[in-house]
């Protein structure tokens, strides 16, 4: 018998379905509503929603804390842990702690360096990498043990994911990598943000070549661009993330007031490009600061909850 | 020959010499003091060597992953800039650009570079790699 999904985004992708997931923005709040709140314009349209760890180095409301909240209100969380806060230490304890509040889905990122954000006079700690952060999460879920061989009084049930970014140098490397992550225990992937068809689908392509055709699940990461001077902005400051010249050009075209349109739009045609293609298992929408975007990007491209079963 | 192959071929030299010597003298004090000295001298000039204890030069096309801002030991993380210079230092090309191209132009270890390499042990910073790999831990 094989054994029972352990979450239900673990489900979904074990079974072939195609799998939206969504990116919540953490508030700067110190009440619960406002997660709460940006979370459940989300849920409608997505499987899992994703729970950034701080992201671009700027403190944000806890993961964990935010992963418990979704669960509070019957969402399925996908905590990201990143490497520049925790060590090996902190690590293991807060995925013993996130197991036992009822968190399955982890994914493991290196995460940005302490620089890009509004503290860069913190210490990084960068303990481990994101290939050692996933081995060391395998080794509690699959030995029942810390690293030190210290015991747990079970095997914690993890569905555990990794990043890519076929979007940056070196191109060729980056479908190795997956290979390589998922050795070290990652069983689904969701990328950068994805502007540049053509480098996916090379990426793509190099990726079913090493895997005899048979990649592990991966979630193609998109996104609205607001306006042309938010896609620069983001160029220039998120790191990892490629915005080609002819996508701000695109949307440029149009007057500031239309400009929100016109990226929707660019995201809309971007997720059709993408989501038949083999070796897509579902796409991951992050609408940085305007989850009110994803309902249209969803239902537009035919990836409405009934539809995409059908 | 170019120096990355050159590199590679001191490596292959000093593995055979040392296999010998370590074994026996690896925990001698004198003979510590005398590897650790001399990994210093010869490392930090050639690769900015940070003295970790876990060389793994040969994996990594001869680029020291020490010298990687967020010291990752697996990888490029996802932050590189599109002409392949570092996330974190601008002015820096990253890292493990470097070491996946120069990994190419080695002879024997040119596929090490996707092994997956364990997490770094902090307690044996400052200690002789050398002897790390090719004595029993134990014994120093």
């Amino acid at each position: 018998m094989t054994p029972k999904p352990v979450s239900d985004l673990a489900r979904r992708l074990e079974q072939g379905l195609f799998t939206v997931t969504a990116e919540v923005t953490l508030p700067d709040s110190i009440e619960k509503n406002a997660l709460v709140e940006s979370a459940k314009m989300l849920e409608p349209y997505c499987d899992a929603i994703n729970i950034p760890d701080s992201t671009g180095a700027v403190p944000h409301f806890s993961n964990i804390a935010a992963a418990a909240i979704l669960i509070e209100n019957d969402m399925e969380p996908i905590i990201q842990f990143s490497c520049r806060d925790r060590n090996r230490i902190a690590v293991q304890a807060d995925v013993i702690g996130a197991h036992a509040i009822g968190i399955r889905n982890i994914f493991c990122v290196t995460g940005d360096g302490v620089q890009t954000g509004d503290h860069p006079e913190a210490k990084p700690v960068f303990d481990l990498d994101s290939v050692t952060l996933l081995t060391t999460i395998n080794h509690l879920k699959t030995r029942g043990k810390f690293l030190s061989g210290r015991e747990l009084d079970a095997k914690p049930n993890l569905y555990l994911g990794a990043a890519v970014n076929p979007f940056v140098p070196p191109f060729e490397e980056r479908a190795l990598r997956v290979l390589k992550k998922h050795k070290a225990g990652a069983s689904f992937f969701q990328t950068q943000y994805c502007f540049d068809i053509e480098r996916f689908k090379s990426f793509l392509d190099r990726l079913l070549g090493l895997t005899k055709g048979t990649p592990p699940p991966l979630l193609v990461g998109v996104g609205p661009l607001k306006s042309a001077r938010f896609a620069r902005w983001l160029r220039e400051n998120v790191p990892g993330v490629a915005v080609p010249d002819y996508v701000i050009e695109k949307i440029e075209k149009y007057p500031r007031k239309e400009q929100q349109k016109a990226g929707v739009e660019a995201c809309i045609e971007i997720v059709d490009a993408v989501k038949a293609l083999t070796g897509v298992a579902g796409i991951h929408v992050m609408a940085y600061k305007w989850e009110s975007s994803v309902p249209e990007i969803v239902e537009a491209t035919g990836l409405s909850k009934p539809e995409r079963d059908n | 020959m170019n120096k990355v192959r050159s590199l590679e071929t001191t490596y292959l030299f000093c593995l055979k010499v040392l296999s010998g010597i370590i074994p026996v003298l690896g925990n001698k004090r004198p003979f510590i003091w005398f590897m650790v000295t001399s990994e210093k001298a010869l490392k930090k000039p050639l690769f900015g060597c940070q003295m970790c204890g876990q060389c793994i030069l040969h994996s990594t096309g001869m680029v020291c992953p020490m010298g990687c801002p967020k010291t990752l030991r697996n990888g490029p993380c996802g932050g590189v800039r599109n002409d392949g210079s570092c996330e974190i230092k601008p002015n820096m090309k990253c890292v493990w650009v470097r070491a996946w191209n120069n990994s190419h132009q080695m002879a024997v270890f040119y596929e090490s570079i996707q092994e997956i390499q364990p997490q770094l042990d902090h307690s044996l910073s400052g200690t002789s790699a050398w002897i790390n790999e090719l004595g029993t831990k134990n014994d120093s």
